[in-house]
């Protein structure tokens, strides 16, 4: 790829596209390996040790996440500042509702509430991970019992009323974003035409609402399942 | 009164063009980059000439006064575009496109032009299909066509109802290619006030920026007149709100002769008025006709219930409707040509059978055509085809597919629906034969002033067949006129840049700002609409559809009463120096009011009717129109004395070796 | 009908411009929204107060030259027409109309309600052709052969009368739409393909030079659009822009 041709309006939104599809990707990964905490505290521990020690998934994918997820907030932002730029002078009367879904006009919204979200999530989960890994060095996944502490560790979350109504709010949030971004970067790329963007936009909407839902439901299972 | 020559050149009518290309004088492509040209108008016969002009070499200025150049009213054409392609084997050629043209043109014009047209046509379409415009085409991937009116074979091709917009957009893309190379300098809103003469010769413009208001000047060594027809002299017409006659009418008063401004085409299919504050009438294409029945019912008794509400289109049975077409023309039926259509509605309401409140309003019905279709795809789908409801529906999907975007058009301004009840339609203005006289060069009779598309005379005679207009504007501006221009620029080659700063320049310039100063400073009580919707009124009833001796002198005296009320009372609200929209249109009706009393002129002096001009005087029994090929077979050409009244008229006898002159029948 | 009308009026471009209320009397329904318009100025004029300046020449839907921004709406409330095609019987007695231009950086007000609208032009000037000579010599037209569905696909985008709506509905103010239009007409047509790559990456190119806004697929345009040109059209472009860099970086 050229430099100069593809680093146009085009293109960045071909690469908002491409990041949110990895996004996306990495959503329904997350949501199938937490689905399975509710299936069994074994499994869950199972797979949550690979993910965490993988080489393959800390040292490549991992930071083509961490990549992907800046990239898509910061180029979201200053797609939108110069969006915002494009119509300095504003209309007096507006009625966008009669056009388009309040979904797809605040993506910025929906954006910065997921935003936070992984702000906390980051405090909840990430940063104590990446602690006792790379800066305790205890790679061993284990507690002092000698049990994988995974699950544990998950169950101890959703323990707080308020930080599971965040969680719930958050992941609302993020339907919100999926019911627009899911078929809108299948657009962006250019995948879709006449009937199969309909069949698309079907099954976009069951994901945007499903893998929200999902969190959502383990959140509060988990919160549910543990006495007070 | 002198025979005008036209320089058509001798030879077989069939080889005339091609040896008179090779004949005339060319310009080498060095020397084309020191010549411009001034192209006025961005319609398909402007923006294809200015395209061409500039692929050739020569640096070409061009005008217009929408704010771009792809607005131009060609735009609107909707029903297609002839050629002689005979891609349906159904017998066509160069000389029945010829043939048909000149017949339908009620045999007043010029054989050389007409078969010259006919013989590029084919061309035209080649050309456009490389350029990438849309054409409908069949399942086996190639172009399709359809019939039209005056004619017995399908040679018009289509972009569904928006062949002129697909045109038009084709000529612009090829203008886009020259602009971008810096060939074809475009200047949008922009209006020409006057044509600058320097020895003789057309050698520039004055233009108004109409954002700016600035007065401009801009030299070249030709000056080409693109600038449509002058149908908007009747205020309601099927023409763009902006559609004028100034262009063409200071070129007139600068010495250019004005030819046959009576030859008015009223379109037969147009929307009916509603009411006093309409603004535009809308037309419909003709290509109805070819699946619409026209009518309108046989008792007095029903038309009274139709006007009073209480009884519906559709209630009337096939018995008391009166197919009146069908029933005066057999052969042709509801595809006779526009200006007999147009007639035979008029004589209808004026009979008093007009079926809406105004009483000028026909039937125009599609319920057979939808059964015949239902039935045909019910046949070819297996399906039962006595169903009457499911072959209702199958119809209305075919008819959809052919006129969709003219019955939504339909609908969302009548606000009925055209697929459950008869469409009501009435006569409108819609083109103008008539326009700046031209020579076999396109070249008018002042050198280096060229007049292409529906603001010259030539092609159509006394009315244009569907379908023809698209033709005639391409053919001009892509394949004639950038070779017959350069037969004239090659004594330019060592002319070198005209400059702005000559007194004639000057002359024009300050001419121009006075009469926008006077109209500016008038302070009267009028506005501009209010004259010209006076001076649509007295065209209409005076030099409409019908006109009489009598009508045609007191239009005379109307229009120029009205004029010098005009200038003595209009009120032109805003300043010179700044977009105003009124003082635009203030000069436009300023040249409407001369060239009313031309047109009224004109009609008077040809006692005959033929094609577009009907004389009541002049008729046969049955009220057919009746011409006077002895007395009349020639074109006029109105030379400007001061006042429209004195003008002077030239003659162009019109002779036909090629075709038998006959009575023009079609029933 | 009687309605308010709340208007934007701007003297020039230089001028800061305000919306300004007026009232007018006995509107019929049979109105187009521009014939109201009309008797407006007139009783304007008559009063002695400057017309309201607004873009139109057609008034049948075809020419694009008419806008206005009509109650938060390109065209106004009705769908698949242009201001010039709204009729009045779409509105109520009493009613409050807002009208405003259509506004984009990209579209510059000229006065009142009229925009410039040259940034469409300069964009078709950066590859909206295909480059074939009128030399009259050009193959048969009958020669290629073009699938009826690819024909009329190509047609339906040629129906863009470049009218503006889809950026003034946009909230990004971004003409994907437009851009799209053209290039997927060419696109879809054999003698469009040949120089399909570099007309993509040139009008691209230029829609960003003319300070639009980037899509962000809301859909918008197309709901407003007076002729319902579809946001396939994007999609196709999108398609084609990736593959010509793919091919030609």
């Amino acid at each position: 790829m050229s430099k100069s041709t593809f680093y146009t309006s085009v293109g960045y939104k071909i690469l908002m596209a491409l990041s949110g599809l990895f996004l996306m990707l990495f959503l329904a990964q997350h949501l199938t390996i937490n689905l399975l905490s509710v299936i069994s505290a074994e499994a869950f521990n199972e797979a949550s040790h690979f993910m965490g020690t993988n080489p393959l998934v800390q040292f490549l994918l991992q930071p083509v996440l961490m990549f992907a997820v800046v990239f898509h907030f910061v180029m979201g932002f200053v797609l939108e500042l110069k969006n915002r730029n494009a119509r300095t002078t504003d209309y007096a009367f507006k009625n966008p509702s009669t056009s388009s879904s309040w979904m797809s006009r605040n993506m910025i919204i929906s954006g910065i509430t997921v935003l936070a979200f992984l702000a906390l999530h980051f405090i909840d989960f990430w940063i104590p991970e990446i602690n006792t890994k790379y800066i305790v060095g205890d790679m061993s996944g284990l507690m002092a019992d000698g049990s994988f502490r995974y699950f544990h560790e998950l169950q101890h979350e959703f323990q707080s009323l308020p930080r599971v109504i965040a969680y719930v709010l958050a992941f609302g949030f993020l339907s919100l974003h999926l019911l627009h971004g899911f078929k809108s970067s299948f657009q962006s790329v250019g995948l879709t035409n006449g009937k199969k963007r309909v069949t698309l936009h079907k099954f976009g909407n069951v994901f945007a609402i499903a893998v929200p839902l999902g969190f959502v439901f383990i959140a509060l299972f988990h919160f549910l399942t543990q006495s007070h | 009164m002198g025979n005008l020559n036209s320089g058509v050149p001798n030879g077989d009518l069939k080889n005339k063009w091609t040896n008179y290309k090779d004949s005339i004088d060319l310009v080498n492509p060095a020397n084309k980059r020191n010549i411009d040209v001034i192209v006025v108008g961005t319609g398909l016969a402007g923006g294809s000439a200015s395209a061409t002009l500039a692929e050739l070499g020569y640096n070409v200025k061009t005008f217009c006064y929408q704010d771009s150049p792809r607005r131009a009213h060609s735009i609107a054409a909707q029903g297609g575009i002839n050629a002689a392609k005979n891609y349906q084997g159904d017998g066509d050629s160069t000389y029945r496109l010829f043939y048909d043209t000149v017949k339908g043109g009620d045999y007043r014009s010029r054989e050389a032009n007409v078969y010259r047209l006919a013989e590029v046509s084919t061309n035209i379409i080649d050309q456009c299909v490389a350029q990438g415009v849309p054409f409908a085409r069949d399942y086996g991937g190639l172009l399709d066509n359809r019939s039209f009116g005056g004619v017995l074979v399908s040679r018009t091709f289509y972009a569904k109802g928006q062949t002129g917009q697909q045109l038009l957009l084709g000529a612009y893309s090829a203008m886009n290619r020259q602009i971008a190379r810096g060939k074809i300098k475009m200047y949008n809103r922009h209006e020409m006030l006057d044509v600058v003469i320097v020895d003789g010769k057309a050698r520039g413009i004055i233009a108004r920026n109409l954002t700016t208001g600035e007065i401009e000047r801009h030299s070249a060594h030709a000056v080409v007149l693109a600038s449509g027809g002058y149908g908007n002299v009747y205020f309601l017409s099927t023409n763009a709100m902006g559609s004028n006659v100034t262009a063409a009418w200071k070129a007139h008063k600068k010495g250019a002769y004005f030819a046959n401004p009576c030859y008015t085409q009223i379109h037969p299919t147009c929307i009916p008025r509603s009411g006093e504050y309409q603004s535009k009438l809308t037309l419909m294409s003709e290509s109805l006709r070819n699946d619409g029945r026209i009518w309108v019912p046989k008792n007095k008794k029903d038309v009274e219930s139709l006007r009073n509400g209480s009884l519906k289109a559709t209630d009337i049975v096939e018995e008391d409707r009166d197919y009146y077409l069908e029933r005066r023309y057999p052969a042709f039926g509801n595809l006779v040509p526009r200006d007999v259509a147009s007639r035979a509605a008029k004589e209808r309401c004026d009979a008093g059978f007009g079926v809406n409140q105004t009483g000028e309003a026909v039937f125009l019905d599609f319920s057979s055509a939808i059964m015949r279709y239902g039935k045909e795809q019910a046949l070819l789908k297996g399906l039962d085809e006595n169903d009457t409801s499911l072959v209702k529906n199958l119809g209305q999907e075919i008819v959809k597919s052919k006129y969709g975007n003219l019955f939504q058009m339909y609908e969302k301004i009548v606000d009925e629906n055209p697929y459950e009840t008869p469409m009501m339609i009435y006569p409108a203005v819609h083109y103008t034969m008539g326009g700046i006289w031209v020579d076999y060069n396109l070249m008018t009779s002042v050198p280096g002033l060229y007049a292409i598309g529906e603001a010259n005379f030539s092609d159509h005679g006394a009315n244009r067949l569907g379908a023809s207009a698209l033709m005639q504007g391409l053919a001009d501006g892509y394949f004639v006129l950038p070779y017959t221009i350069g037969d004239y620029l090659s004594d330019d080659i060592r002319t070198g840049p005209i400059s702005t700063e000559l007194k004639e320049f000057e002359e024009a310039e300050s001419k121009v700002k006075e009469q926008l100063n006077s109209l500016v400073n008038n302070n009267g009580k009028h506005s501009v609409d209010y004259y010209h919707k006076k001076l649509g009124k007295i065209m209409w009833d005076e030099c409409g559809m019908a006109r009489t001796e009598e009508g045609l002198k007191k239009a005379m005296e109307d229009i120029k009463n009205l004029r010098d009320d005009f200038w003595k009372n209009v009120n032109v609200p805003g300043g010179l120096d700044e977009m105003n929209k009124e003082l635009e249109k203030a000069g436009r009706v300023a040249d409407f009011l001369e060239l009313g009393e031309l047109f009224a002129k004109d009609a008077l002096e040809r006692n005959e009717s033929c094609g577009g001009h009907f004389r009541e005087e002049f008729a046969t029994p049955e009220g057919e129109a009746k011409r006077n090929d002895k007395d009349y077979t020639y074109v006029s050409a109105w030379e400007y004395k001061g006042e429209p009244s004195k003008a002077v008229l030239h003659k162009e006898e019109l002779v036909f070796d090629n075709i038998e002159v006959k009575e023009r029948s079609y029933k | 009908m009687n309605l308010k009308l709340k208007i934007w009026r701007q003297k020039d471009a230089n001028d800061k411009g305000s919306m300004v209320d007026y009232e007018i009397q006995n509107v019929s329904e049979h109105m187009s929204f521009l014939e109201m318009l009309d008797v407006l100025n007139e009783e304007l004029i008559d009063k002695g107060i400057e017309p309201i300046a607004f873009d139109h020449d057609c008034r049948e839907g075809i020419c694009g030259m008419c806008s206005l921004y009509i109650n938060g709406e390109a065209h106004g409330p009705d769908r698949r027409v242009t201001t010039c095609q709204l009729h009045m019987r779409k509105f109520k007695d009493g009613d409050t109309i807002y009208i405003e231009p259509f506004r984009a950086n990209a579209f510059p007000v000229v006065k009142d309600l009229v925009v410039d609208r040259s940034a469409f032009d300069r964009i078709q000037h950066a590859g909206g052709y295909i480059s074939v000579n009128t030399s009259g010599n050009t193959q048969d037209a009958n020669a290629i052969p073009i699938p009826k569905d690819n024909a009329d696909l190509a047609f339906d985008a040629a129906t863009c009368i470049g009218c503006g709506a889809c950026v003034a509905s946009c909230k990004n103010s971004s003409a994907m739409l437009y851009v799209s239009a053209k290039v997927s007409q060419f696109a879809l047509l054999p003698q469009g393909q040949v120089e399909a790559k570099d007309r993509v990456l040139n009008m691209v190119n230029k829609m960003d030079e003319e300070g639009f806004g980037n899509c962000t697929n809301t859909g918008a345009c197309e709901v407003q659009c007076p002729k319902g040109i579809s946001l396939d059209n994007i999609s196709r472009m999108n398609r084609e822009f990736l593959s010509a860099n793919i091919t030609k970086g």
